[in-house]
């Protein structure tokens, strides 16, 4: 894949994401914001919001659209494995397809060398 | 449980759009664009308001979605559940100011390699009847 179809987002969500992110999402889900029972349930600590992790994905493919939110047509996603705080994750988005206004992206995101959301695809149309 | 309830329709949840709501969000997923902060920029823009971000769907979905994934008679054990996968398509961008809409329905329920698979769709409109998004929404629960 040539450097001009690769892109890359670098995000470190720090320790207190998990709590911004419970408050403006509304999903108080302790296997997010309380490490102590997020250990008890067998987990490493507590765990990102799937949802946010797609949120720095759909931010990757509005970066890729050049900024415009209308641009982002479609998202998909597949959530795997889980995203800690306060480790680096790397969102990279490929160009797949470019037809005229219409682009294609598939994206990863990745932390730890684990992906944590695969076969991402996305459209992106120009006004 | 048996899969009959393949296509049930969950009631219809209104949500009034709130400008500092949207900021809360931009931040905590790191929207830092000025249209989603600054009603000044966002109408140079060509937005009615401050505009929310493509992903604050989940938000004006949520109370739409948490009865039908919470529904006593699909039975889903919570503590099995993942989130699988999610789509969503965007139509009409999301103002403060807005008032939001969403029905959620059972779209499917399958059972594969062990697992069983609820497949739920949403669907949101404004004020004016205009869609702003379709969600696809995922879960798969364990030993289902």
């Amino acid at each position: 894949m040539s450097a001009q179809t690769e892109t890359k987002l670098t995000v470190t969500p720090d320790k207190y994401i998990p709590h911004r992110y419970a408050g403006a999402s509304g999903d108080f889900n302790p296997i997010h914001i309380d490490p102590e029972f997020a250990r008890n349930v067998g987990l490493p600590g507590n765990i990102l919001h799937g949802l946010w992790s797609m949120a720095q994905v759909a931010r990757a493919a509005e970066e890729a659209g050049g900024g415009d939110p209308r641009a982002l047509k479609r998202l998909s996603v597949q959530f795997r494995g889980m995203g800690a705080p306060e480790k680096e994750i790397v969102v990279t988005t490929t160009v797949s397809e470019a037809d005229g206004s219409r682009t294609k992206l598939d994206i990863v995101a990745e932390q730890d060398g684990n992906q944590i959301i695969r076969n991402a695809q996305a459209v992106l149309e120009s006004s | 449980m048996s899969d009959n309830n393949a296509g049930k329709t969950y009631p219809a949840f209104e949500y009034e759009v709130g400008r500092e709501k949207i900021r809360e969000y931009a931040n905590a997923v790191g929207e830092t664009s000025p249209v989603f902060h600054d009603s000044e920029a966002a109408k140079t823009a060509g937005f009615g308001n401050v505009v929310a971000p493509p992903m604050f769907c989940v938000v004006y979905s949520a109370g739409a979605m948490g009865p039908a994934i919470l529904d006593p008679e699909l039975g889903i054990n919570l503590m099995m559940m993942v989130h699988g996968s999610q789509e969503f398509e965007w139509d009409e961008p999301v103002v403060a100011g807005d008032t939001v809409t969403t029905t959620a329905k059972l779209k499917d329920i399958y059972d594969k390699n062990g697992m069983k698979f609820y497949v739920f769709e949403s669907e949101s409109k404004n004020q004016d009847g205009k869609l702003t998004v379709k969600g696809t929404w995922t879960n798969i629960v364990r030993g289902g």
